[in-house]
């Protein structure tokens, strides 16, 4: 038998000597216990979320172009797009604003950071998210026109998602610096890089499986969100033969090979346009309790479910916790930014932390808390992957969509893995730890689907 | 100030970034770092004022260190030794425990049955899940809105699974006792039971006289009334039919709203098992006779019920009859097996509204209170768990002065006190009027019917096995 609640029942029944598992049950802090009620009786849950889970499952990436952000987003005049939900100039937080100056230098629309700043202070720039153009950025995510963009597609729909390329480690424009040698990286990454890369992969007489790689990543080490080391290192194999044979000068080519080999994320910009493209499959699905979107851009946490379409659920970012670099410490890093959440709404990331046992480590844990973690998200989660699977847990599959009803009985919210950015501007990366959504954010969600279950069940 | 690089020594970034975390949370340090000499590495030590000064390469391990004193930079310089060879914890997780029904019912695909007490704002969703599981729920919780368990029973009708709640206290599932139930024996009638002491009632009588139950199906106190239809009553009458070891059925409850009646009827008239009521109402006030017509229907020989001698202790004169249950089926049966005698019989659960005793338990005349309405049982423990409230009552009518007959209840089984009659004991002891109580149970429960019935009449009380013999005994006491 399962027993949830007061004791005397379980007692009673160990009493005749029948087996009984004890729920550990909890009062739910996250909603409404009538909202709960409404969404655990909608009769169209279960269905919902099968069909919601059921297109995540059968999406698959294959990386068939690199092109410029204009030619891929028709991206015109003064855009920037950024990650997470909708922000302004006012509310951006300090990385978050020295990546759209750096990006309004690198682009020329000013000289100076000063005048980069006065630009986008008097509204000079449209931004928007990422997200609402089919696309994912790590950290500030910031994509400017000129910007080569990876290029991400589904063989058996067509459907595509992208992705900016990744720049390394340090000071970078993701993590909000802006000084000279990240404009200039910038430049040589749109000259060099991006069309070296494009030749590549046109090369190629198949596009790369990209979920291929992730599949071999969880094998590997990797949770493929704060560690992509063999992600990475694989991608480098599987793309090299093309990159020697580009018709480029041997010294690019070679500034190409280091460059790529020198980052070990250069694969997370490629692993989150494949999990976005997962996500993106679902779309609206009226009566799903799933999360489709887990999304910050420095300043709030966003979320999106099936249930409830391109509906933002918003509030204050939490900071992560988590291990810095040099002397930086908890004082110097910005609340959680960054697309890369996408990882753990398509299951793994934190959610793999079990495959990735090194990543615990950031905040002091151990490998059995990596283990229990994993754990948990099963209990949030509506499926397990067939194709993305935990070797240490019996190559059990990765725990898969996300299901708000149940963040909201158990209490356990998402696990994310997550880097640290600078909370002053031009500042870039001081680190990389743990960090969870703020529970409003699903509180808000539960709302929204009981308040849509009661309109649509009348 | 230390500054060193060696060769041959490799680690990953985040256990170095755990090293330096750990040494910098020295007391007398004030810069470390830690780390492979990458050249970013190298550009953070030069910023930290901790250049090695001298080539180095990425393969090499970087141990840059600033302290107050000599002897605290030597210290840090050890602690770092020791934090890089430090072993951690090994792989393999305690199991996480299950939050929820339904995680706990996927991890456990053989178990038949979940049972939900969660407070009742909860309790659907938890049940919700077993239901969606395929597998049948009892839901003790009380406090569920109706409409939820209208949906809650709607799904499980579609599921072809039973729901027996919410507010349902006692069931025995294939011999297996849920919530309160009686140590009986197993045989072939089966009971669907809108009324849980009700059901304790009929199944120990039964079991007095030799015949056993299949199951016990509860329904929930609300489930025949007209918002609810009788949806689990229904289902459970199909299930039992269905079922192989029952060979009669007897519904017990109190009085459905007339149009579920009606339908309750014509189910009832559908089924291949021979059927019999046992609903109580002023036309069939008493669950005994209904258990002694089945007996005799069945061709089994009635049996003379248990009853113990208590103290012969003086009525007073002008007693009148002041019933404190815990059963509130027994609390009915009481009132209405009285009324007809005494005339009406005050109550927090009354027979007709203008009876309503509202909270005043210490109100004179004839009263019967039933101490397990949901109203008081918010925040606290059933009284067949905590007597407290019943022994503030006993106490309260003893310094009143009022003249009168205790009628009492007392419940055993699985669920229920481990010694009821130890609690009551004391407190009826030196009263000066009599007690009369009706000890539901058998002497295979826990407590044992004998042992409780013994310890009862030592102390004074009038001891019964039938409720309806009880109630008939107090009233001839006061002789209306």
């Amino acid at each position: 038998m399962v027993a949830a609640g007061v004791d005397v029942f379980s007692d009673a029944l160990r009493a005749q000597g029948v087996g009984v598992t004890d729920v550990e049950w909890r009062p739910p802090t996250i909603g409404l216990a009538d909202d709960l009620t409404q969404l655990a009786l909608d009769p169209r849950r279960a269905a919902a979320n099968r069909v919601a889970v059921e297109r995540v499952l059968a999406s698959r990436s294959t990386l068939v172009d690199v092109r410029p952000a204009t030619e891929v987003l028709g991206l015109t005049g003064r855009t920037l797009l950024h990650s997470g939900p909708p922000l302004t100039w006012e509310t951006a937080s300090g990385p978050m604003r020295g990546a759209l100056i750096g990006a309004c230098l690198f682009e020329g629309w000013a000289d100076t950071p000063e005048a980069a700043e006065a630009l986008l202070a008097a509204g000079g720039v449209e931004l928007d998210s990422c997200h609402h153009h089919r696309a994912v950025g790590p950290m500030a995510g910031v994509t400017s026109p000129s910007m080569w963009m990876w290029c991400l597609a589904d063989p058996t729909d067509g459907r595509e998602a992208y992705s900016n390329l990744n720049e390394g480690l340090g000071k970078v424009l993701r993590m909000g610096a802006y000084g000279p040698e990240v404009i200039e990286r910038l430049h040589w990454m749109t000259t060099v890089l991006g069309p070296v890369l494009q030749a590549a992969v046109r090369s190629r007489t198949e596009p790369l499986d990209v979920t291929g790689i992730l599949a071999q990543m969880l094998q590997m080490g990797d949770e493929a969100h704060n560690r992509n080391r063999a992600g990475s290192l694989m991608t480098l194999r599987e793309l090299s033969p093309s990159i020697v044979a580009v018709d480029a000068p041997k010294s690019d080519i070679a500034e190409v090979l280091r460059f790529i080999g020198g980052n070990e994320h250069f694969f997370l910009n490629l692993g989150m346009p494949s999990a976005k493209l997962a996500m993106d499959a679902v779309g609206s699905v009226p009566g799903s309790t799933m999360v489709t979107t887990l999304a910050r851009n420095g300043t709030e946490f966003g979320i999106r479910t099936a249930g409830t379409g391109d509906r933002w659920f918003t509030a204050p970012a939490n900071t992560p916790v988590g291990l810095f670099l040099g002397d930086y410490g908890p004082d110097d890093a910005n609340p959680d930014i960054g697309d890369s959440a996408i990882m753990e709404t398509y299951g793994i990331g934190g959610f793999c932390m079990a495959a990735a046992p090194a990543i615990v480590r950031f905040v002091g844990g151990t490998v059995p808390d990596a283990l229990a973690t994993t754990e948990r998200m099963y209990q949030i989660t509506l499926a397990e992957s067939p194709a993305l699977q935990v070797p240490i847990l019996g190559f059990r599959g990765a725990p898969t969509g996300i299901d708000v009803l149940k963040v909201a009985r158990t209490g356990w919210l998402p696990q994310i893995n997550t880097g640290m950015a600078g909370r002053v501007a031009g500042t870039g990366q001081v680190g990389a730890g743990l960090v969870q959504p703020p529970a409003a954010c699903f509180e808000q969600a539960v709302a929204a689907l009981a308040e849509e279950s009661r309109a649509a069940l009348g | 100030m230390h500054v060193s690089l060696r060769s041959g020594v490799y680690a990953d970034s985040v256990k170095l970034m755990q090293v330096s975390k750990a040494v910098g949370a020295r007391d007398g340090v004030t810069a470390v770092l830690v780390a492979m000499a990458t050249p970013l590495n190298l550009e953070l030590a030069a910023g930290m004022g901790l250049d090695p000064g001298e080539e180095a390469r990425p393969d090499q391990l970087l141990v840059a260190l600033r302290a107050v004193d000599d002897a605290e930079l030597a210290a840090a310089v050890t602690a770092v030794e020791v934090a890089l060879t430090a072993r951690e914890e090994r792989g393999s997780a305690d199991a996480v425990p299950a939050r929820t029904v339904g995680f706990a019912l996927a991890e456990e695909a053989d178990t038949p049955l979940a049972v939900v007490s969660v407070p009742g704002p909860y309790a659907v969703a938890e049940a919700m899940d077993a239901v969606a599981a395929g597998r049948s729920v009892l839901v003790f919780s009380d406090g569920v809105p109706v409409e939820h368990e209208v949906a809650l029973k709607a799904a499980a009708h579609e599921a072809g699974v039973l729901v027996m709640g919410p507010d349902c206290g006692t069931a025995i599932v294939g011999g297996v006792a849920l919530g309160f139930a009686n140590v009986v024996r197993r045989g072939p009638v089966g009971l669907v039971a809108a009324s849980g002491t009700g059901a304790q009632q009929v199944s120990c009588l039964l079991d007095m006289a030799g015949v056993g139950v299949s199951h016990v199906l509860g329904t929930g106190g609300r489930d025949l009334s007209a918002a609810v239809g009788g949806r689990a009553t229904l289902d459970a009458l199909a299930m039992l039919d269905a079922d192989d070891a029952t060979e009669r059925v007897l519904l017990v409850s109190k009085p459905p709203a007339p149009e579920v009646a009606e339908e309750v009827g014509r189910t009832a008239a559908g089924l291949s098992t021979p059927f019999s009521s046992a609903a109580l109402s002023a036309d069939s006030p008493d669950l005994t006779a209904a258990v002694e017509a089945l007996l005799r229907e069945m061709g089994t020989e009635v049996p003379v019920w248990p009853t113990r001698s208590g103290a012969d202790r003086e009525v007073p004169a002008g007693a009148v009859l002041k019933g404190f249950y815990s059963g509130g089926t027994l609390a009915d049966e009481a009132m209405l097996v009285a009324a007809p005698a005494l005339g009406d019989v005050r109550s927090n659960t009354p027979l007709r509204p203008e009876l309503d005793l509202g909270a005043d338990f210490g109100a004179t005349g004839h009263v019967v209170v039933d101490f397990g309405d949901d109203a008081l049982t918010v925040g606290r423990a059933h009284p067949m768990i905590d007597p407290t409230l019943r022994l503030e009552a006993v106490a309260g009518l003893a310094a009143s002065g009022e003249p009168a007959v205790l009628l009492m209840d007392v419940v055993l089984g699985y669920g229920a006190d481990p010694d009821p009659a130890g609690a009551l004991v004391p407190a009826i002891r030196d009263l000066p009027f009599p007690v009369v109580v009706a000890v539901v149970g058998t002497e295979g429960d826990p407590q044992g019917w004998s042992r409780q019935a013994d310890a009862l009449a030592a102390a004074g009380a009038h001891v019964f096995a039938s409720n309806s013999a009880a109630t008939r005994f107090a009233v001839d006491l006061i002789g209306a």
